[in-house]
């Protein structure tokens, strides 16, 4: 097979960051390519480089493809020439309809007037096929992280699409959307799409991939290819962090203590529809020192459950009672719930965790400012200590912490909000989706962290999708489905099998 | 990834740094060189001590609702309504003073009160309600201007006793003993010296310099890419050398006045505010990001309630100002002023998205436009031309912002 794009020694550089050192790749028409790397690697710079992001001019190299040299001006020129690409960061306009943004600046439309039922009809069909079942009308504003995924993915098929980049595209989708998205790749790619996908899941990379290029430091370190043998998952990770992994999970010794918080009668109405009921009767407790998880199916309420809680940050109506350390405690405002020792580390770092236009400093500091003030007055130097030791402990990668959040790489963002929360200091911490768009080595560090907070005798509540890092991590899982908790299995008894099964039978 | 050493601030550090500070030189450039464009085509008359006087006399008003305005924008809100407020609290001070003869400090804490119960009024609904403020305060805009002219009754009203009117006209009384300012003059070759207000100036140069070269010092210790060295000297030495000179030239006036004062304290206690408490930085968050703020366990309603509250009472202070410097009250007063508070903060770096400014840059931009009011107006430029000056002054700082915006990447 030819090569359909070829990039050659990509050299791109950020003010004080040197993002890309010399990066070759060659992608194969047909083909799955997938890019692997640590969080900060360079693998979204490297994409955005391709479809024009950053023009031509703007870095180092050159780029061939398909047999000529490109030279992309901007993403419609690199869109003209079939190249899609799906940011890691989605990019809907949220108060527009399904259909106003799949077709939004390539309108089904007459001398300027849109074809609604036309429109209407190819949303549909495009929404079949990547299995989301919404109307066209409803506005993205109201579908989750997952939802929006598939709407870009719509969106990129509606346009003539020869190369298709998916920036970590099944970071926010529960296990059947990811293998429906996945399959959805396999079948684009009988029909002669040729796609580069980034993804910190391994497993799927190696399901989907035919080649694999493992990104380190800003240079590609190795190129593997499923033809000639088969990829393991251990050879990706030793070219990714440099080193064998013997284990993806930290040793944990498990200690239960006290009951730390006991949630009862939890009922949570959804904002708009008075009259459906979110959460229904939750019951649930954590005790000090445990790793608690909460499975669940995407849109299950797990989120909702989190946040309901958490200064009834959702939801409108929520009745039910809360005790920490035996008391009851007021949660009905983000303050006071902080005062009563919860901290919710958001699933959606970018519109509900980070300040992005402001650095890394002022993020970290945000949930526990009187920690580095005194008197309202705040004392910038131990300001910037606390969050360089938060910088060194969690390994984020950046030159100073200075630098704006926006600059980072997703993976880094994350770590960004997960410091923020343990600065704050509280007994239950609620992490959702915490490991979401992490690489395997920094999760490992996170694990490592979550045990150290345990082992302090603090709480944890851990919502995720990724059903083996609740089975790796935790002593209690607790099943929801449809808003309710459906069944409660210890860490000896949990199974794959078992989860699914408790959340098929309700 | 490779993270470049931060130790190459001296060589490669200057290109870099100026493209991330573009703004702040951008602005302290284009005020010399409006100021010296002036002088020179003035003749001189520009910075004649009389005329800086009357150049701080009248833009008192703009750089003290500048300061609240830039808390209400930074908090991704705006306030239309501040010329209005201005006007009508001007008037309120005229009926009471001048036709119900209230004793004048007590009428100034009325006003006072009333300003934060006007800010009050329109945050509330702007902040529990969640009706943008464009149309809360476009709404008090309409209604604070239809109350002066009531209260008013279409009169002018006037005028005001002495010792109202010295809180806009009045000086500072020089402390040191006239001697000594009769001695000093011959050296400078002025009439008389104000040593209050040469040593104010020496002292106020002296802090700035010591500041700066403490954060510097600071920021080297942290291994922060800082201003390259000589980019630090040149921009203190003229920040320094230009309080000086004014101060020197105020002092062979009448020295300070009252107003210089009064803008100079509130200008420190609001760049205090917004860059060292707390509560300050909170509100760059709300502006920021409303939603993570709150995540975060910020009071975000009580803190935009709070921001138009402050504006409020700034805005009373204003129109005192206003009122006192023109001995009276007309149902004109602060008419269209809002545009000029707004378009400072603008010019001063804010963002229109909220999040983003800084108070000196307000106070900046506020004299920024004065000055150009001013020198055009020696100039015996007609106001037509004047106006579209501004408009084009206004709409260049602001795409110079953007443009700098996408350079940086
Ligand atoms: N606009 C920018 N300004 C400064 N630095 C940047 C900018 N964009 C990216 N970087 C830096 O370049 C490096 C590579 O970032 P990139 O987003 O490509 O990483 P990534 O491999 O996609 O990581 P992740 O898996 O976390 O998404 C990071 O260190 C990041 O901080
Ligand atoms: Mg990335």
């Amino acid at each position: 097979m030819t090569a359909l794009l070829e990039m050659r020694a990509i050299t791109k550089t950020f003010p004080g960051v040197k993002a890309l050192d010399g990066v070759n790749l060659t992608v194969r028409k047909g083909e799955i390519h997938a890019l692997v790397g640590e969080n900060g690697a360079g693998k979204s710079t490297l994409m955005k480089v391709l479809s024009g992001v950053y023009p031509a001019g703007s870095y180092d190299g050159e780029i061939h493809y398909d047999g000529a040299l490109a030279e992309f001006r901007d993403i419609a020129d690199s869109e003209k020439r079939g190249i899609i690409i799906i940011h890691q960061e989605l990019a809907l306009v949220p108060l527009l309809s399904i259909a106003e943004n799949l077709f939004l600046g390539n309108e089904c439309a007459q001398n300027g007037v849109i074809h609604w039922p036309e429109t209407f009809r190819k949303t549909e069909s495009l929404l079949r096929k990547v299995g989301l079942r919404e109307a066209p009308t409803t506005l993205v504003d109201k579908l989750g992280v997952g939802k929006q995924q598939l709407v870009e993915i719509a969106k990129a098929l509606s346009k003539e699409v020869r190369l298709l980049i998916l920036d970590e595209p099944t970071a926010a989708l529960s296990e059947s959307d990811s293998q429906a998205l996945l399959d959805l790749l396999l079948e684009l790619k009988d029909q002669g799409v040729t796609s580069i996908i980034i993804s910190h899941k391994l497993n799927e990379v190696r399901r989907v991939a035919d080649t694999v290029t493992v990104i380190r430091d800003g240079a590609a370190v190795s190129t593997m290819d499923a033809r000639s043998q088969p990829i393991t998952e251990d050879a990706i990770v030793r070219d990714m962090v440099g080193r064998d992994m013997a284990h993806r999970y930290p040793e944990r010794t498990r200690r239960a203590g006290e009951m730390l918080l006991e949630v009862e009668d939890w009922s949570v109405w959804h904002p708009e529809h008075v009259d459906r009921q979110v959460i229904r009767s939750a019951r649930f407790n954590v005790r000090a020192g445990e790793v608690v998880g909460i499975a669940g199916l995407m849109g299950s309420g797990r989120t909702e459950l989190a946040m309901s809680l958490f200064g009834q940050s959702y939801g409108k109506n929520i009745s039910g009672r809360v005790r920490i350390n035996g008391k009851e405690v007021d949660v009905s405002r983000v303050d006071r719930a902080i005062d009563a020792g919860l901290a919710y580390v958001t699933e959606d770092r970018k519109s509900l965790g980070l300040i992005l236009e402001e650095p890394i400093r002022r993020n970290i500091t945000l949930a526990n400012l009187e920690g580095v003030s005194a008197g309202g007055v705040l004392n910038e130097n131990e300001e910037t200590e606390v969050s360089e030791r938060y910088r060194r402990a969690m390994n984020i990668r950046t030159p100073s912490v200075f630098q704006k959040v926006m600059n980072l790489s997703g993976g880094n963002q994350q770590k960004v909000v997960l410091s923020k929360w343990l600065f704050a200091e509280p007994d239950i911490l609620i992490l959702d989706e915490p490991t979401r768009g992490i690489d395997v080595g920094a999760k490992f560090e996170i694990y490592g962290i979550i045990n150290d907070l345990s082992s302090q005798g603090k709480g944890v509540l851990m919502i995720s999708s990724e059903m083996p890092e609740l089975l790796g991590m935790c002593d209690r899982i607790y099943v929801m489905n449809e808003g309710a908790l459906v069944g409660e299995l210890t860490a000896e008894d949990a199974s794959q099998e078992r989860i699914m099964s408790l959340i098929v039978t309700e | 990834m490779a993270i470049a050493e931060p130790t190459a601030t001296e060589t490669k550090g200057v290109g870099e740094y100026l493209l991330a500070h573009m703004r702040e030189y951008g602005l302290l450039f284009a005020l010399i060189a409006i100021m010296v464009f002036f002088q020179i085509v003035t003749g001189g008359t520009l910075l004649r001590p009389v005329n800086i006087t009357n150049l701080l006399l009248q833009n008192s008003y703009i750089i003290i609702m500048a300061l609240g305005m830039l808390i209400v924008i930074v908090s991704g809100n705006i306030d239309l309504s501040v010329g209005s407020v201005m006007g009508f609290i001007g008037a309120l001070a005229a009926v009471m003073i001048v036709e119900m003869d209230v004793p004048y400090l007590a009428a100034i804490a009325i006003c006072l009160v009333v300003g934060g119960v006007i800010g009050a009024a329109q945050g509330y609904w702007v902040a529990y309600w969640k009706i943008p403020s464009f149309i809360v305060t476009l709404a008090g805009m309409l209604v604070f201007r239809g109350l002066s002219l009531w209260l008013l009754e279409g009169q002018s009203v006037g005028p005001f006793p002495r010792e109202f009117q010295t809180i806009a006209n009045g000086f500072v009384p020089d402390i040191f003993p006239a001697s000594i300012g009769q001695a000093l003059a011959p050296v400078f070759d002025a009439r008389q010296v104000n040593v209050l207000a040469l040593g104010t100036g020496i002292v106020a140069a002296a802090a700035v310099i010591w500041s700066g070269m403490r954060k510097r010092a600071r920021n080297r210790a942290y291994g922060i890419v800082d201003e390259p060295r000589g980019f630090f000297i040149a921009r203190n030495a003229i920040i320094g050398a230009a309080l000086i000179f004014i101060m020197f030239k105020l002092s062979t006036f009448r020295g300070m006045p009252n107003v210089l004062i009064t803008m100079g304290v509130l200008t420190i206690i609001y760049a205090f505010l917004t860059e060292r408490t707390v509560l300050g930085r909170r509100i760059y968050a709300l502006g920021g990001n409303q939603k993570a703020a709150k995540l975060s366990g910020i009071k975000t309603e009580r803190l935009t309630f709070l921001a138009f509250v402050n504006m409020g009472i700034l805005a009373a202070a204003a129109g005192l100002v206003f009122a006192a410097r023109l001995n009276t009250a007309t149902p004109k007063a602060g008419f269209a002023l809002e545009l000029d508070v707004i378009a400072a903060v603008f010019i001063g770096g804010a963002s229109m998205s909220g999040g983003v400014g800084k108070i000196v840059g307000a106070v900046v931009g506020a004299f920024l436009m004065g000055l150009l009011n001013n020198g055009m107006s020696i100039m015996g430029i007609g106001i037509d031309y004047q106006q579209m000056i501004k408009g084009l002054v206004l709409l260049a700082a602001v795409i110079f912002d953007v443009y700098n915006k996408s350079k940086q990447g």
